[in-house]
């Protein structure tokens, strides 16, 4: 039998996978990528001073913010585009974006940049309906605050949260409302000159979410954002502040989409999370930007900055995030674990197909005494897609007993495709430990003959092995998003569910 | 008649394994498949299972009224056609709970019965994991990960007992068995035994059909059968060999 094996596993190399890459090259269904018609107010295309300063103006803000821009501005201008993560793609014509575009009802006010509840545009109100998101606060355990390219159109729930003291609002109502609080946070975790397009997103920041839990309240739903990415040439630049005060607790979710369009759309999200004393913040995202044609054209450039500080001593903050969209992505949710005891976590699945490309990890910045942190990195690649996991763990020479964990697994599907691994680690205090596991595997054809050989459909067997290398993330997700989370991949996988 | 194989050819990477192949099974019988390395005997279970990385280049396949090499491999086992593997793949993260009951169901909605949900598909599996003395847990665990070489041929036996095939091709099963192992596996198979299922019986040793008592021992060499017989040849190729089995095919 031995010579029999040989030729078994010798065999066709070039045609062994062609079967599964047809299968996976069909349509995605992406079921996303209607585009809703409205009154739009656009900018014209182009990026300079006067775009910065129309664009505060238009949101009528007081002048340090419009400093924090300008200032931001001036260094983005120093700057040059990072390419130096796994993904290629050709320098971007900045001026050939529009960096503010906001729906426009003609019978509602919209001068202050957000609608509340009753004000929302019908057509941008059916598109959130379209998407499944609960704009209107028919879902009881969930807030919403949806955001409809530039603008937060619908925050839902305030009131209620109000009474706990919760401040959950658009960004751009926070810097109206609670200047103080957002002067005394933005930037901190994530400063202007962070890098590249954090300091875009500083100087044209669109809208995003603030949030405050204040101290020992314990949020009682979940609180979300869906962004909407509608129109065509624009980029969106949220910015979102979480600051979870003493003792409190929040769970908060993300999701997102855009319509199918041919050129590449920028995305470059600052998202700073402020975690004090006793407190945990699980912070979840489901990406599902749309990721292009087959040959790679058009799709969102997912090029954000994620980033939280464990302030307080037992500070917990858990970054979750499935992400199966975007052209390409750039993605380091991260921690500083600056409180002793605190804990920081990442689990992460990413999927790319077709021409994707994913550049996504973490940075575990050690300060504090005995602090933890955990990372779980599971990356699929299929068609002829990139997958990049790039981590850091640095440990601080005052980061005595810290301990870190990361599990890095890549499996791949086909064999066009690429899994890569780069993981740094800078341990500057004895006595860390600091642990590193890494698996790559292939859903073989013999994994695929034994399912079918069981009466398994190849499409339900590749879905039912995929799901089953990211169990250990899912778990993670909140109950309906980890559903969710679990269909996009089948959806990006098969390109032929129902 | 349940299989019948008539001139069947198959060749892998242009290198031709199967020669002309005849065999027929009726429901019921249990047919053992021996001979030497390379014969072609587990190229005979993967073509008949439907593994494409063999070609066939002649030959026809009915089995139950069907033209099997028609079908895709899970059309085949979606009709009752279950082969039990020489190496049975792990499946990380897939309990065997998931696995199987999409399978049960794949095979029931064949049949036009309903699909059984989680508490039926439990009370099912139960009696069937006593019968191979496998673990309680099995179900909850990944599919043959972290199986032993024995458990995960226990596990297939398992599989066949939920599925009920009609012809169950076990390739050489009892291979890297212990003595209590094959005797589990064995039993396993003689429970499953029946007036309307077949057996194929992929084996380079004896001691597996002491257990089962197959109806007829066929000896595959060089793509062909070129001696059939029944249980005694079995202890015939055991005490002398296949050489003397194949001279006597080469001088003919």
């Amino acid at each position: 039998m031995l010579d029999e094996k040989n030729i078994t596993s010798s065999g066709s190399s070039e045609t062994q996978y062609q079967e599964i890459n047809d299968l996976l090259d069909k349509n995605q269904h992406y079921k996303e990528g209607f585009f809703t018609s409205t009154h739009v107010e656009t900018f014209e295309k182009g990026l300079n001073e006067a775009v910065v300063r129309a664009i505060s103006a238009k949101k009528n803000e007081p002048e340090w913010m419009l400093a924090f821009r300008l200032k931001a501005f001036k260094h983005w201008q120093t700057l040059d585009e990072p390419h130096w993560a796994k993904a290629e793609y050709t320098p971007l014509d900045y001026q050939d974006y529009s960096y503010y575009s906001a729906p426009t009802c003609g019978s509602c006010d919209t001068e202050e940049g957000s609608g509340s509840e009753q004000e929302i545009d019908p057509e941008v109100a059916k598109a959130f309906a379209e998407l499944g998101v609960p704009i209107m606060g028919e879902d009881a355990n969930i807030a919403v605050d949806a955001i409809f390219d530039s603008v937060s159109v619908s925050t839902n729930k305030r009131e209620d949260l109000s009474k706990l003291g919760i401040i959950f609002c658009s960004f751009s109502e926070a810097v109206q409302d609670y200047p103080e609080l957002v002067q005394k946070y933005m930037g901190t975790v994530v400063p202007y000159h962070d890098n590249y397009f954090a300091a875009l997103n500083s100087a044209v920041a669109s809208d995003g979410t603030f949030v405050y839990i204040p101290e020992n309240v314990h949020c009682p739903i979940d609180l979300s954002t869906y962004f909407r990415i509608n129109e065509a040439k624009t980029g969106q630049f949220e910015r979102t502040i979480l600051v979870a005060d003493k003792g409190s607790y929040v769970s908060y979710l993300e999701g997102c989409s855009a319509p199918v369009r041919d050129t590449y759309q920028l995305h470059a999200a600052v998202v700073e999370v402020i975690v004090m004393d006793d407190a945990e913040v699980k912070y979840s995202t489901v990406q599902n930007w749309y990721s292009g044609t087959d040959d790679g054209e058009g799709g969102i450039l997912n090029f954000v900055t994620k980033r939280g500080i464990c302030e307080g001593k037992n500070a917990k903050l858990s970054w979750t995030q499935a992400e199966t969209g975007s052209a390409i992505t750039w993605k380091y949710p991260s921690c500083i674990l600056k409180g002793d005891n605190s804990i920081g976590e990442f689990y992460s699945v990413a999927l790319t197909n077709r021409r994707q490309q994913a550049d996504t990890g973490t940075k575990m910045i050690h300060i504090g005494k005995n602090t933890r942190s955990t990372i779980i990195s599971k990356g699929i690649s299929a068609g002829f897609s990139d997958n990049t996991y790039r981590g850091m763990v640095k440990i601080l020479p005052s980061a005595e007993g810290a301990r870190n964990f990361t599990q890095c697994d890549s499996m791949l599907i086909g064999d066009q495709c690429g899994a890569h691994t780069f993981p740094y680690i800078e341990v500057e205090n004895a006595t860390a430990q600091v642990e590193h596991e890494a698996t790559t595997s292939r859903i073989g054809e013999d994994q695929l003959f034994y399912c079918k050989q069981r009466g398994i459909r190849e499409e339900d067997a590749i879905s039912m092995i995929v799901n089953g290398f990211c169990k250990e993330v899912f778990s993670e997700l909140p109950l309906e998003f980890a559903q969710e989370a679990e269909e996009l991949l089948a959806i990006s996988l098969e390109g032929s569910v129902g | 008649m349940l299989l019948k194989i008539e001139n069947l050819q198959a060749q892998i990477d242009e290198k031709q394994i199967l020669k002309g192949l005849n065999l027929e099974i009726n429901a019921g019988e249990v047919h053992a498949i021996m001979g030497p390395n390379g014969a072609g005997k587990s190229t005979l279970a993967s073509v008949l299972a439907g593994k494409d990385s063999y070609e066939v280049t002649d030959g026809l396949v009915n089995f139950d009224d069907h033209d099997l090499l028609d079908l895709s491999p899970e059309e085949r086992a979606r009709k009752g056609l279950f082969l039990a593997f020489q190496y049975p793949v792990e499946i990380p993260g897939v309990s065997n709970k998931l696995f199987m009951q999409t399978a049960v169901n794949a095979v029931r909605e064949e049949q036009g019965l309903p699909a059984l949900d989680m508490f039926d598909f439990d009370e099912y599996a139960k009696d069937k994991i006593a019968l191979l003395d496998m673990h309680p847990d099995l179900l909850e665990r990944s599919v043959n990960v972290g199986f032993s070489g024995g458990e995960k041929k226990r596990n297939d036996i398992f599989q066949m007992a939920l599925l009920q095939p009609k012809l169950c091709i076990l390739d050489e099963t009892d291979s890297g068995l212990d003595i209590d192992a094959l005797r589990l596996v064995a039993n396993g198979i003689n429970s499953l035994r029946s007036a309307e299922r077949s057996f194929i019986v992929v084996t380079h040793y004896q001691r597996l059909l002491d257990y089962i008592k197959p109806d007829f021992v066929h000896v595959l060499y060089d793509g062909k059968i070129i001696k059939s017989g029944g249980f005694e040849l079995a202890h015939e190729l055991e005490a002398n060999g296949y050489d003397e089995i194949i001279k006597q095919h080469q001088q003919a």
